[in-house]
């Protein structure tokens, strides 16, 4: 999961800062599945190593996910 | 249906700005200036006898039997050879020319079987109705002169016999394998009575043939003849339908005997194949009735019981049980489904349909997440809509065909011979790819360019002739300042002219020559209509999305978009693969490719299926897998799709599926996923179907039943009896409602119907207001999503490296004569060509290894190991090794890893890191599978059933 997250990452940071976390969130919340989301959020929230600085900026941008059903 | 006779105008169609008319027998005709005769003839409702002469090849006028007398002129002059002339009085009638054609057919006849001439078993010939048109009634020379009755026959082809001694020698056959299919592998070897048909003084199997049956269909005189019909078969009625295998959607004509199919024709009505065909679509379809087809539903408790037949109710009732039971246990979101690309839109909309409204969430996927997924998302972020731009059509139009990741030989035959035919006309041709792919140098064809690049360089290499584009001014700068998101462009032109991007920078990366890239670039960009073909060499790869939109980003900045001859086109590797996409059978789209959190869009979904829909995307297929792994996904329903053998990382969705506690598999067979499936429901042939096919050029084909589904409930009957058990009726008297459903709620399908596609044969969407009969070019006048954007296309290399353990690079692939999972092919005789996958390897590197062509090597990755033949192949450059998945016993994605595109996870199959060695016994994974499939696959008897 953090490996697919940087590849995300890799892609946007093409793109000046503000650009690319922006690209990064709006990627996550439209492909990745909340359980997903969910994951990604708690490993930023419990440190995040080893994630690319824009990526652990949109994860906190991301909204809580919704839970699963 | 009767059988179908499509009439045949004899020589091709011309095209001209100027009409000529002229009178055949009296009628009037008007045709384009160029037109034959013998066409217009025709097409004025007159046929005139004729042997070599046939509408898909150039005239020949060797046979003497189409001789026609025209006012004015001496003699009687060929009429296939003669292009009409205004006011032209064409006899095809008198006489003169009865007797002439009476005494050319007593001299083919005086060398013919007689018993061939006079047999009313199989199919009748040309040449026999030829014999009846002329009033042959007598061979005054006798049939005991010098002939050719005791020539050897040729069966070594497993679908078709050559008998020289019905054979004319009117080169149909010769010429069909030149102008249709262009493999060039036959000639008239011999001069006078010892000329004769040669395919390079080899049997047919073994010759160049590509077994396409383009000659077959030729031959007027069943020399060259399908063993069914040579057999006896005596095909009674006709059923128009589309092909089952490759995204190229070709159209046959099923021709049967009863409920018997005699064999496949090639249908030139087919806008696809225009009457051409392939080895797969026109002789492989005897899996239809192999034995192994499971045709009753099966159930089992544990995947190590064997499995018990049982009535569709209670399969159904027990999968619907089950998949309630875990929804209960571990909550709604704990089940989805797999449709897929082999199944008809009308099929792959149900089952999405079923899992977004009966299961309650959006865990839906298809197989495309594992080959065109980064295709969908590539061109729907630069161009607006996620598919090809151009008919197939469109290539007759080009001037510059740039291949890059695709062997169109080899997966999309029957397009391939309609590209070579403009490459034979003098298109130029750029290949990139890291193997030397057919087309890099065939009969009458040589690559200008052939750019050999490193696996998983394929965004260095675009970037490189896009940096070219741009530094040497070659932009098409009116175009885009029109076309295009100026802003977008000038941040893509700054970032592409950075000197890292430069072919010289790049050169260590790519291992392609820097002056070629160069010579690439300005051919594209300078030789007129440039249009990109491309295959999964492009979407495998971890950078598989950013290469979409690098080669969309060229052919936007080069204006080759929006007009006929130029585009980027996706070569899509299964039948339906469009069709599945466009279905909404991804995650987080609905049908039309709408993210399902787009309100509006999700609340007119929910007004037509009358049930709330979830909003937030759902799993896709890795996602499923590894969230069994952690716990959370514990039911899956897959139609039509073998992820065991396809997907990558096999030991990876092998441990997944074990730790489903239900798994329901919808198939023709049981096949590698079914090994982990509790339910087993019988899917039907695309003999059995009613539906429809959406191939690589946007083109909806109907597909017709032929015969009724054999398991006794057809593929759309069993998800909806599935979706009714699980509370959520769906009710339909025919495939057809379901289109018109699909119509109703996506745009770009709004105006197709069933009665339109059988109107116009074929309908490419978008079909609606705008475009009622459907549109072949995509983005004329302006791109789907207003303004074309440029996106940043920044080379990351894959995580995926070799290193002095893994010292080589595997690439996979497929082959002409198998086909995906070979689950069908397999099942045909397909198999004299390949009956086993083999590990192509560099000489160099086979001699560096002390390997010799056919020892059993081991090929092993980080992920696992197997055991294949090796064959040395110089197509390959050093350091590649390339193989196929086609044998579930080769186990190829045991060795493929879980590295994938950024964007889709399309896994990277063209790149993993492998070591080759001689091996002295098959794989421990292979030991394995042996043992286990045998347990898996078992099938309880009836007798111990009933006990």
């Amino acid at each position: 999961m953090i490996h697919m997250a940087n590849q995300i990452g890799s892609f946007f940071a093409a793109y000046p800062k503000n650009e690319a976390v922006a690209g990064i969130k709006d990627h996550l919340e439209k492909f990745w599945e909340p359980r997903m989301r969910r994951q990604i959020i708690e490993y930023a929230a419990q440190g995040a190593g080893g994630l690319h600085e824009y990526v652990l900026e949109a994860v906190k941008q991301l909204a809580p996910a919704p839970a699963s059903k | 249906m009767a059988l179908i006779r499509e009439i045949d105008y004899g020589t091709p169609k011309r095209v001209s700005q100027t009409a000529v008319t002229l009178e055949v027998d009296g009628k009037p005709v008007t045709v384009p200036a160029g037109t034959s005769v013998m066409r217009a003839a025709a097409e004025a409702g007159v046929q005139i006898p004729k042997l070599c002469a046939s509408d898909n090849l150039e005239p020949f006028g060797s046979c003497r039997l189409c001789l026609v007398e025209i006012d004015g002129r001496r003699g009687t002059p060929a009429s296939c050879t003669t292009p009409v002339e205004a006011g032209m009085k064409v006899r095809t009638q008198s006489p003169r020319l009865a007797k002439l054609r009476r005494g050319v057919m007593e001299l083919y006849a005086s060398d013919f079987p007689s018993e061939a001439l006079n047999s009313t078993a199989g199919v009748t010939s040309e040449f026999q109705e030829m014999a009846i048109a002329v009033g042959l009634n007598e061979v005054r020379y006798g049939l005991s002169g010098r002939n050719h009755q005791d020539s050897e026959k040729d069966d070594s082809n497993p679908y078709f016999a050559f008998d020289p001694a019905k054979c004319i020698v009117c080169s149909r056959c010769v010429r069909a394998c030149d102008e249709v299919q262009g493999t060039l592998a036959l000639t008239i070897d011999g001069r006078g009575f010892a000329s004769h048909v040669s395919a390079g003084d080899k049997p047919f199997v073994e010759s160049e043939c590509v077994s396409c049956g383009a000659c077959v269909q030729a031959c007027p005189t069943g020399s060259l003849l399908e063993k069914t019909v040579v057999a006896g078969g005596t095909p009674d009625r006709s059923v128009v339908t589309t092909c089952a295998y490759c995204g190229v959607g070709c159209s046959f004509k099923a021709e049967l005997e009863g409920d018997v199919v005699v064999r496949m024709m090639p249908f030139k009505d087919g806008k696809a194949n225009h009457g051409h065909s392939c080895v797969k679509g026109r002789f492989a379809w005897g899996y239809t009735t192999h034995k192994d087809r499971i045709t009753k539903p099966m159930i089992r408790a544990k995947i190590t019981d064997p499995w018990r037949e049982v009535s569709w109710e209670e399969a159904i009732g027990h999968a619907a049980s089950e998949f309630k039971r875990i929804q209960g246990k571990y909550g709604r979101d704990s089940i989805g489904g797999i449709t897929s690309s082999r199944c008809t839109n009308e099929e792959t909309y149900l089952v999405q349909k079923m899992i977004r409204a009966a299961f309650g969430n959006n865990n839906t996927d298809t197989c495309a997440r594992v080959c065109h997924s980064p295709t969908g998302y590539g061109l729907k972020t630069t161009l607006g809509t996620s598919a090809g731009t151009q008919d197939f059509d469109s290539v007759a139009a080009a001037d510059v065909v740039m291949i890059i990741g695709a062997n169109p030989t080899d997966a999309h035959p029957v397009f391939a011979s309609q590209m070579k035919r403009r490459l034979r006309q003098g298109a130029r041709l750029i290949i990139v790819d890291p193997r030397r792919i057919d087309l890099v140098k065939s009969p009458h064809i040589q690559a200008d360019y052939h750019l050999p690049l490193l696996p998983g360089t394929n965004v260095a290499v675009i970037n490189a002739i896009a940096h070219v584009v741009v530094t040497e001014g070659l932009v098409d700068e009116a175009y885009v300042k029109e076309r295009c998101d100026t802003e977008a462009f000038e941040q893509w032109r700054k970032f592409i002219a950075e000197p890292k991007n430069s072919p010289e920078a790049l050169e260590p990366i790519t291992g392609v020559p820097a002056a070629d890239i160069r010579g690439a670039a300005r051919l594209y960009a300078t030789g007129g209509n440039g249009a990109i073909y491309y295959g999964l060499g492009v979407t495998e790869h971890s950078q598989g999305s950013t290469m979409v939109m690098g080669m969309a980003n060229l052919a936007m900045a080069t204006g080759n978009f929006g007009k006929n001859g130029v585009g980027v086109n996706p070569l899509r590797g299964q039948n339906n693969v469009q069709g599945s996409c466009d279905m909404g059978s991804f995650p987080h789209e609905l049908p039309g490719y709408r993210h399902v959190s787009d309100n509006l869009v999700r609340q007119s979904f929910e007004a037509a299926w009358n049930v709330p829909l979830q909003s937030e995307p759902g799993l896709r297929i890795p996602n499923m897998i590894d969230a069994a792994l952690d716990g959370t996904f514990k039911g899956l329903y897959v139609q039509g799709e073998d992820i065991v053998q396809s997907d990558p990382g096999t030991q990876h969705i092998s441990a997944g599926l074990k730790a489903m506690e239900c798994v329901v598999v919808q198939d023709l067979f049981l096949n590698e996923t079914a090994s982990f499936a509790h339910v087993f429901l019988p899917g039907s042939s695309f003999l059995e179907k009613d539906g429809t096919f959406t191939n690589a050029e946007r083109r909806i084909s109907l597909v017709r039943q032929a015969i009724p589904p054999v398991p006794g409930k057809a593929d759309w009957e069993a998800t909806a009896a599935l979706s009714e058990a699980m509370g959520y009726p769906m009710r339909y008297n025919h495939p057809s409602e379901i289109m018109d459903e699909i119509a109703r709620l996506t745009p770009t399908f709004a105006g197709v119907t069933y009665e339109k596609i059988e109107r116009l044969g074929s309908i490419q969407w978008p079909c609606n207001e705008k475009a009622p009969e459907g549109t072949p070019v995509m983005h004329i006048g302006g791109f789907v999503r207003g303004k074309g954007k440029f996106m940043i296309t920044e080379f990351v290399p894959t995580d995926e490296r070799t290193t002095g353990r893994f010292p080589l690079i595997l690439t996979t692939g497929r082959i002409l004569s198998q086909y995906n999972v070979g689950a069908q092919t397999r099942r045909t005789s397909n198999n004299v060509w390949h009956d086993m996958d083999v590990l192509e390897i560099h000489p160099s590197d086979a001699e560096n290894r002390g390997i010799k062509d056919g020892d059993l090597v081991s090929l092993a990755s980080r992920a696992g190991e197997i055991t294949l033949p090796a064959q040395i192949s110089e197509r390959m450059q050093p350091g590649v090794v390339y193989t196929t998945f086609h044998h579930a016993m080769t186990g190829a994605n045991v060795v493929t890893t879980d590295y994938s595109d950024w964007a889709t996870n399309c896994p990277e199959y063209k790149v993993t890191a492998v070591q080759v060695q001689l091996a002295r016994h098959i794989s421990e994974w292979q030991q394995h599978y042996r043992q286990t499939r045998r347990m898996t696959t078992q099938i309880e008897k009836e007798s111990a059933a009933n006990d």
